[in-house]
């Protein structure tokens, strides 16, 4: 891991991955929406609305798996000072909010239909709800500095404090009784989904996580050159 | 075809639900290629600053 | 311990010579409240079934508002680079600071809350759990909102920022402290909100000044 704290090492590694990363996106979204749009049959109980899940519940994955990186990133470049990881961390902010946003919308686009109501103050909704506000807080702190140095830290004790919020999403359906359904994918006696439904939802879930590799690849460069170019003018003036 | 986009009778949820998705992650890789871009150019012109005699 | 004693009685002694601070935060309490019976109307079952959730909102609100003052003074006076020096563990320093604020806001505001609930017709039977109910919990948000003032200072906007941070976080507090007083309202026993209450405020009180004092550190880095 250390290797990868020098910049010029990770830009390097970012350009390498980056194109994998689009490639495997691409293919995976597509064949998931094949899959999902048209060769996979309606539930039995759900009609055609189950088909939001294979974009509703990689969403709800990747709000949760971005901010697990964004405290992880947070918590290595407080311990080492590692400038790449806090570069990681806040390219992933925004990724993050966009996937909770999501994963909010498509949830209740689902909710209408299902419960008949857009939004129910449930435990899991509402755990949700505050993993996107701690998104929007994070950017906002990191912004609100005129040392940026400071801003990076600030927002990243933020980040790990606000880590308290990723397990209780995760098990909010299990402690709270809801109407939001319980895992059905990742539990220990092996999914309770029909096949025809996983290959959709996991070709989907994998195509949202390269698609977020992608997608931090081009925001770690655009940062560390940005970087460069305060350097550069620092420099200069 | 059109009991296809029909969806059951939920179509005024499956397919924004789609829409929304794809539309949101279109937008954030085109800010994030663009704001690539920039730093790209904004590099080059810093560099190039550089060069030129004090 | 000796330094936690100082730093506490010092902080004690500026709030008795701004007692206006603690005063303004009072009175935003009594006013928050009060705009519920203008606004929803003042039926009076309406009332009673809210009047619960409103007195803890108006709390959350009023402790937000002198919470980014909590170690503001001191940053700006230079005394907050002296005590991340000074021999006192920095975390002691801070649970001196938020104990410091649970007394001169938390506890006025649990002193004025029986008022508020007369204003909004509570029933009687819900006085002595929402009492409690405020006193386990409020010390939690004084111990989280230390960790958001921490973190803000010196940034613009700083107040704004801060309610951005933290009432996400005070989202448990107040779920579990509404529905103390709810459940004693309705002839349930509060008592398994009012121990995850307590619980909140050990964990906080465990957990807090670490992060708060991280976030001390780096400001004066």
């Amino acid at each position: 891991m250390h290797r990868f704290a020098n910049p010029t090492r990770f830009v390097a590694l970012a350009r390498a991955v980056q194109p994998w990363a689009m490639t495997i996106a691409l293919a995976t979204l597509f064949a998931g929406l094949w899959f999902g749009l048209l060769a996979s049959p309606p539930d039995y109980q759900q009609g055609e609305t189950v088909r939001i899940m294979y974009v509703h519940v990689p969403a709800a994955w990747m709000a949760m798996f971005c901010y697990t990186g964004m405290a992880g990133a947070s918590a290595v470049a407080l311990v080492w000072k590692h400038a790449v990881a806090h570069v990681t961390a806040r390219a992933t902010a925004p990724i993050g909010a966009a996937f909770t946003f999501l994963a909010l919308v498509t949830g209740s686009l689902w909710g209408k239909p299902m419960w008949g109501t857009w939004w129910v103050w449930d435990a899991r909704l509402t755990s949700v709800l505050i993993l996107f506000f701690l998104y929007l807080g994070y950017m906002a702190l990191e912004n609100a500095f005129d040392d940026r140095a400071r801003g990076q830290r600030a927002a990243a004790i933020l980040a790990i404090v606000g880590a308290v919020n990723v397990p209780i999403i995760k098990f909010s359906v299990d402690w709270w009784n809801t109407l939001h359904q319980p895992a059905s994918v990742v539990r220990l006696d092996g999914p309770s989904i029909h096949p025809s439904m996983l290959t959709p939802l996991i070709l989907m879930a994998v195509g949202y996580t390269a698609f977020y590799i992608w997608v931090l690849c081009l925001r770690v460069r655009a940062d560390i050159n940005m970087s460069k170019v305060r350097a550069l003018k620092l420099r200069n003036a | 075809m059109n009991d296809y986009f029909n969806m059951g009778g939920y179509a005024a949820f499956v397919w924004p639900a789609f829409a929304l998705s794809f539309g949101v992650l279109a937008t954030l890789l085109v800010a994030s290629l663009k704001s690539l871009r920039a730093s790209e150019q904004a590099l080059l012109d810093a560099g190039a600053k550089t060069e030129t005699p004090q | 311990m000796n330094g936690f004693s100082a730093l506490l009685k010092r902080d004690l002694k500026l709030a008795y010579r701004q007692a206006s601070d603690s005063l303004t935060v009072l009175a935003f309490f009594v006013l928050a409240t009060v705009l519920f019976p203008l606004a929803v109307g003042p039926e009076p079952a309406i009332l009673a079934r809210i009047g619960a959730g409103v007195v803890w909102v108006a709390a959350l609100l009023a402790a937000m508002l002198s919470m980014d003052r909590m170690f503001q003074s001191d940053y700006d006076d230079g005394t907050l680079e002296l005590l991340v020096i000074a021999p006192a563990p920095l975390e002691l320093c801070v649970l001196a600071k938020a104990c410091a604020h649970w007394l001169t806001t938390g506890v006025p505001l649990i002193v004025a809350a029986p008022l508020m609930g007369l204003f909004l017709n509570l029933d009687p039977a819900g006085y002595g759990t929402l009492l409690l109910a405020l006193a386990l919990g409020t010390p939690s948000l004084s111990l989280i909102g230390a960790v958001g003032a921490a973190l803000v200072l010196g940034a613009r906007r700083g107040g704004a920022l801060l309610s951005l941070l933290i009432l996400p976080l005070f989202v448990p507090v107040l779920i579990f402290g509404v529905g103390a007083v709810e459940a004693a309202l309705t002839d349930i026993s509060a008592r398994p909100q009012l121990f995850v209450l307590g619980a909140l405020t050990l964990a906080a009180l465990a957990l807090t000044p670490w992060p708060a004092a991280a976030a001390l550190r780096q400001a004066v880095e």
